[in-house]
């Protein structure tokens, strides 16, 4: 199990090295001095340690690792309202193959609360650290084994899996997408969870669960979310100012130790703080790790997509990392984009180091999927255009093909027709505003003109329509429509000669001299016969229309 | 280039309503309730395995143990649908999650279904009024908001472009048309059950022509192809099958078919026969087909009779006779769909009956009959109401508009050419007045009825008188002032019928309910409690755990949670909800024996006291008795109410169900054990579980999750006995063991 094991997980930075010292030609080297300081006070043993060769020109080397998976809870169990302790194996005496002549160890704990440790010689607590040494002159393989146990209120969240995705556009944004997979790994629940104890207290002493983490995001992200495979979690807070952009993030549900959870945050930053150019190459330049504060990652992979057409790509890091190459499909891709993917086990803060990606790209690259869409749609319509416009029947000389010919030719028999009975419905409005004008004016020669003329007009009509009627008829097809022309037709005639009618009436009334009265009383009747009719030829029009 | 002006109007409508569909995400883009959750989780399946592991795929997540055969018991439409588009955007390397997809399908079919409401109305204002009112009507928007991924969402887009297809090919009788039609008509059949509604008013409407005369080949040719493909295809579709011809729901189409042929001969033979013949041949083929008639009724009736129901399936029955469902199926009339709706949710859904309706043809009138019917049965069909509504009035809107405007431009060119035309206005006027106080009380009278939902008795009332009205109108001409009014009216009306859908919309539609918010002074508070807890099930239990909840609960768990459970939002297995039903309201010991014995790990329940309430438990006391008498409601009962006071029954303090949510807890909570929503102090307090224990309860009190407690070992006295006897055993073993 990765928990019980207390090995060196990872040595993360060697500021000198060391394996100067490691060679068997310098057995005889003597190390004058080594102070060690381990800091616990996160999930995280972060050992310091100052080593110091010869007496008179010393050489001093810093070494600093840390350690993952070096706290055991103990208990491994905990209940809900106990507090949370853990316990850390180390030596007190450094284990080296030379001789040490002095060396000295402290230990920082989160809090004073100690509840055990290991007393040898020289040990002393002062408040939250407790000092072993100084020990002189250590043989070689010296080995003093302790043990502490103190209390921890840190989080000790683990990422098992975390998926960060570098997405790079070159319309300006540089998308970051994470996924984690989250676990809990401190003492284990034990018994039940009641979530009244829990809300009880605000405050909890002993933390058998935490509530939040921390994300320091770069300054300038934008479009930050937070959700999971269900949708959106409402539980964040961001703060942001020119410096940083700090996103605290709430799991959906508090996590006990062995609870596990899973969601995925995703922020876009803009591209100009993260993408330069040099030696005719750009290069990416964005920090390795998880932004989460005191984070342990068992398992990260970085991706980074990089645009279609991106080439000679290479990666530089800090660090070794295990590298490999995929291709992504993304909106529209036709060749792919290329994506370098990193991996590595146990990753700690620290590691939160630029890497560099250098790749070549073409501005040219940047239009091609806007041309595509473009050609696309222009092939659409023009490809609309042509099928509207040309004639695609395979058979010139099928029935159906024919039928459709002389289908259109009724249609624009009757387009016409339409066309010339709205010409004579045009005169008969004519008609009846000279009659008003007469009522107005008692100009009687202007509205007998008027009269002529329209009279001339609606023959002259009449004559026009014979010939499309007769067209009409000759077509099979419009057996069922010409009934319907031609008592259109029919109905406009009658129309016309009740309109003349009445004309003829008003103006001989108006000749006569009589009152406006009797002319009304006498026109009463064929008022109504003319609105009828009206009505009717409104209604053929209508229908004639639909079809 | 009058189509070619419709056109962008037309665009206008039908992105109209995806963009107010899209707009009312309210919180985020999240699929709603519950049932559009298996959609979700069967187009997941779908997308992953493929169509034939689809049509076979037995689903062991959900009834255990029996299980579920999806491929077979689902209208697939839906989920092929949103499939193929997942599929086609992702072969285009759009990389859309299928979740997104699902969220946005019925926003882009509502815009479908009101592109198919304007080919329906036909006439460019009638149609684009229209599209336009169904954009916005909140009984429509409340099944194609985003996030409402159900099957009714694309079924409303095929019912309207069915109907369309078949006045299509009614007007033109083209055969093609006719197979577009019955395609259309599969597409309905896969995508919802409310199919029936089509093939029971097509089959009416057609007896309606041949009733009216009006019988032509056009209407043969608009209604058999559609029988014949119609019922082949639908056959097709695993979870229709052969009901689509045993089931009576079909036979009224059968029986049109016959008839339809029986009318298509005569009308043959009269065309072949002169009169004198034809009067011979009328009586032989009546006495024959009397004959052949009795025979089909003969057989029908027998088919009828020798299946269970009657031939009737329970949903359909429930909707013929609405107290059916009460008597005797208990699960249909707890699922508050299926109830009868309430008068206000009339006009809270349908506001936009405002129409005196012009010429509108026999089959929308009968639709609109129909479908006032029926959603006066059952609420869901509401659904079915709205489309007919909103083409009514979209023509009666449009004419109205027609007519003022009309009469305003003529006014206006009328006071530009005479001023002292007196006589002539006089005359005009005389009549107008008389029209325009009649228009006007009609509208008052056609906003009334609206309100109190009596649109049955309104409909043929007004047919007739309108249709003369608008004869006149069209020849005569309204005053100006009048016209004007008349106008704003409308367009207040309009107004107001936007600000109401869209609030609508907003306020009633758009929340998820697995999110609920409550506004207090100091902010938004959101309660995402369910999904707080699926979550927790979905990484902190086993994968193969059961869990036991009450249905309603199913699908979102297997969906979200991925976890087993024992029964869900399918109702199909009453005897197995009971079972949980009984275990719900059982004393604790019963309850984990009942549990135990369906292999369940653990127990979600919805706890009653801060914002939901225990009126689920009644119903799981129902349905429980229902199938296990010695559940007896009336034992949960006080003087006919549910009480968890100081005089509520023993039976019900010891029962699971209220025992965990109601008395455990809220002694902790605030020291008095009191049910918010009944303001009643619970008598039982200080509950301890000796069978459960409680592993997770959410942020809000929402949801409570319980565990089983595995056997205890015997206790001491028994257990005392048992260990000397083993031992004495055992030594008395190890001595005459020989091997020792």
């Amino acid at each position: 199990m990765k928990k019980n094991s207390s090995v060196v997980v990872d040595l993360l930075l060697l500021l000198l090295a060391i394996t100067v010292l490691t060679t068997p030609a310098f057995s005889d080297l003597v190390l004058s001095k080594v102070e060690r300081r381990i800091d616990v006070t996160s999930q995280i043993a972060r050992v310091t340690k100052t080593l110091k060769r010869g007496k008179r020109k010393a050489k001093r080397f810093l070494v600093v690792a840390a350690f993952t998976n070096v706290l055991q809870p103990f208990p491994e169990k905990i209940t809900q309202r106990d507090i949370h302790l853990v316990m850390l194996q180390e030596s007190a005496q450094y284990l080296s193959p030379y001789v040490v002549e002095s060396q000295s160890l402290s230990i920082k704990l989160p809090n004073a609360r100690i509840e055990s440790y290991t007393k040898l010689e020289n040990s002393k607590v002062q408040g939250s650290e407790i000092k072993y040494g100084p020990y002189k002159n250590l043989a070689q393989y010296s080995y003093a084994p302790i043990v502490v146990h103190f209390e921890s209120k840190a989080a000790f969240a683990v990422a098992e899996r975390l998926v960060r995705e570098i997405e790079v556009s070159h319309w300006g944004n540089v998308q970051v997408t994470e996924h984690y997979n989250l676990v809990h790994r401190g003492a284990q629940l034990k018994g039940e969870f009641s979530r009244l104890e829990y809300q009880d207290r605000p405050n909890p002493q002993g933390v058998s669960a935490f509530r939040h983490l921390l994300a320091r995001l770069p300054p300038r992200a934008h479009s930050i979310y937070y959700r999971d495979d269900i949708g959106n979690i409402s539980t964040s807070q961001m703060q942001s100012d020119s410096k940083k952009t700090e996103l605290l993030i709430e799991p959906r549900f508090p996590l006990f130790g062995g609870w596990k959870t899973f969601f995925t945050i995703g922020y876009g930053l803009p591209l100009s703080d993260f993408l330069f150019a040099s030696e005719g190459k750009r290069f990416l330049d964005i920090s390795f790790g998880s932004p989460m504060i005191d984070l342990v990652t068992e398992k990260l992979i970085v991706q980074v997509v990089l645009p279609e057409g991106s080439k000679d790509i290479s990666v530089t890091t800090p660090f070794a990392v295990k590298q490999s190459h995929e291709i992504k499909y993304s909106h529209l891709d036709i060749a792919g984009r290329p994506v370098v993917v990193l991996e590595k086990n146990n990753v700690v803060p620290d590691h939160n180091q630029k890497i560099q990606v250098y790749y070549k790209f073409s501005n040219i690259n940047l239009l091609s999927e806007p041309l595509m869409l473009i050609t696309g749609f222009f092939v659409l319509f023009i490809t609309c255009i042509i099928y509207t416009r040309a004639d695609f029947s395979i058979s010139k000389s099928s029935a159906a093909y024919l039928a459709k010919l002389q289908w259109d030719e009724v249609l624009a028999t009757l387009q016409e027709v339409q066309n010339i009975i709205q010409k004579c419905l045009a005169a008969h409005d004519k008609l009846e505003a000279s009659l008003r004008d007469l009522s107005r004016t008692g100009d009687i020669q202007t509205c007998k003109a008027t009269r002529k003329s329209t009279d001339s007009l609606l023959k002259d009509l009449s004559k026009e329509l014979r010939p499309l009627l007769a067209a009409l008829q000759s077509f099979p097809s419009a057996s069922q429509i010409s009934p319907k022309v031609e008592e259109l037709v029919a109905k406009e005639k009658e129309l016309q000669e009740k309109l003349m009618a009445r004309h003829t009436t008003v103006v001989e009334g108006y000749e006569k001299k009589s009152s406006g009265r009797d002319i009304e009383n006498r026109i009463a009747s064929q008022q109504q016969k003319i609105i009828a009719l009206r009505q009717e030829v409104d209604d053929l029009l209508e229908f004639i229309d639909e079809i | 280039m009058a189509a070619l002006e419709r056109i962008p109007p037309l665009v206008v409508a039908s992105f109209l309503p995806h963009s107010l569909c899209a707009l009312v995400i309210k919180y985020e883009s999240v699929i709603h309730e519950f049932d559009p959750y298996f959609n979700y989780r069967v187009t997941q399946f779908l997308s992953k395995n493929g169509i034939y592991e689809f049509w076979n795929w037995f689903d062991d997540r959900t009834w255990y143990p029996l299980g579920r055969v999806i491929g077979g018991t689902v209208y697939p439409g839906l989920t092929l649908t949103a499939g193929t588009i997942w599929w086609v955007l992702n072969s285009l390397n759009i990389p859309l999650s299928v979740e997104t997809v699902c969220v946005f399908t019925a926003p882009v079919f509502s815009a479908f279904a009101s592109w198919a409401t304007y080919l329906l109305t036909k006439g460019s204002g009638a149609g684009l009024t229209a599209a336009a009112l169904l954009a916005m009507v909140p009984s429509y928007i409340s099944r194609s908001v985003a996030g409402s991924y159900d099957n009714e969402a694309v079924a409303i887009f095929a019912l309207i472009f069915t109907f369309y297809l078949y006045i299509k090919t009614l007007n033109t009788g083209s055969l093609f048309y006719a197979t577009l039609n019955a395609i259309a008509y599969f597409y309905m059949v896969c995508s919802w059950g409310g199919y029936t509604f089509i093939i029971n008013l097509i089959p009416m409407h057609v007896l309606l022509c041949i009733v009216t005369g009006r019988y032509s080949p056009r209407l043969y040719i608009a209604y058999a192809p559609l029988v014949v493909l119609g019922t082949l295809l639908a056959a097709l579709v695993p979870v229709v099958g052969f009901n689509a011809v045993l089931t009576s729901e079909h036979f009224a189409s059968f029986l049109v078919f016959i008839i339809i042929h029986v009318v298509a001969l005569v009308y043959y033979i009269k065309g072949i026969l002169s009169p004198k013949m034809f009067k011979v041949a009328v009586t032989l083929v009546v006495s024959i087909g009397l004959v052949v008639c009795l025979i089909v009724v003969a057989v029908l009736v027998a088919l009828v009779a020798s299946s269970p129901t009657g031939g009737w399936s329970g949903r359909s029955l429930s909707l013929l006779d609405p107290t059916y469902a009460s008597k005797y199926i208990q699960i249909i009339a707890s699922v508050s769909e299926h109830q009868p709706p309430t008068w206000p949710s009339y006009f809270m859904d349908i506001n936009a009956c405002f129409s005196p309706l012009s010429d509108a043809s026999s089959f929308v009138v009968l639709y609109i009959v129909m479908s006032v019917y029926f959603s006066g049965v059952m609420v869901r069909l509401m659904l079915v109401l709205a489309p007919a509504a909103c083409i009514m009035s979209g023509i009666a809107l449009s004419q109205a508009f027609d007519v003022f405007t009309a009469s305003i431009k003529y006014q206006l060119g009328e006071m530009s050419n005479s001023k002292d035309d007196v006589k002539e206005k006089i005359s005009t006027n005389n009549e107008t007045k008389d029209d325009a106080s009649s228009a006007k009380g009609e509208k008052v009278a056609k906003e009334r009825p609206s309100k109190k939902g009596k649109k049955k008795e309104r409909e043929p009332a007004d047919k007739p008188s309108v249709k003369s009205k608008i004869a006149k109108k069209k020849a005569l001409v309204l005053p100006l002032e009048a016209s004007i009014v008349a106008l704003l009216l409308l367009i207040m009306l309009g107004a107001f019928y936007v600000i109401h859908c869209v609030w609508a919309a907003a306020e009633a539609y758009s929340v998820p309910s697995i999110v609920l918010t409550s506004q207090s002074h100091d902010g938004l508070h959101v309660f995402d409690d369910f999904r707080e807890s699926y979550a927790w099930l979905s990484h902190n239990t086993d994968v193969d755990d059961k869990l036991a909840s009450w249905w309603d609960y199913g699908y979102q768990t297997t969906a979200m949670a991925n976890r087993t459970v024992i029964v869900d939002n399918n109702t199909w297995n009453n005897t197995h909800i009971a079972t949980v039903g009984t275990a719900m309201s059982s004393p604790e010991k019963a309850a984990w024996e009942i549990f135990n014995s369906l292999d369940v790990k653990y127990v979600l329940v919805v706890f009653g006291g801060i914002d939901l309430n225990i009126n689920k438990f009644l119903w799981m006391v129902r349905i429980g008795g229902g199938v296990f008498p010695h559940i007896k409601e009336a034992d949960y009962l006080r003087d006919g109410q549910y009480r968890i006071d100081s005089e509520a029954t023993p039976t019900i303090l010891n029962c699971l169900c209220t025992g965990t949510n109601l008395s455990c807890k809220f002694v902790e909570t605030d020291g008095k054990g009191y049910d918010w929503v009944r303001r009643t102090e619970i008598v039982k307090k200080n509950f301890k579980l000796t069978h459960f224990e409680e592993v997770f309860t959410s942020h809000h009190w929402m949801v409570r999750i319980y565990k089983l407690k595995p056997q205890k070992n015997r206790i001491r006295g028994k257990g005392k006995k048992l260990k000397l006897k083993t031992s004495t055993g055992f030594s008395k073993t190890a001595k005459k063991n020989p091997w020792m």
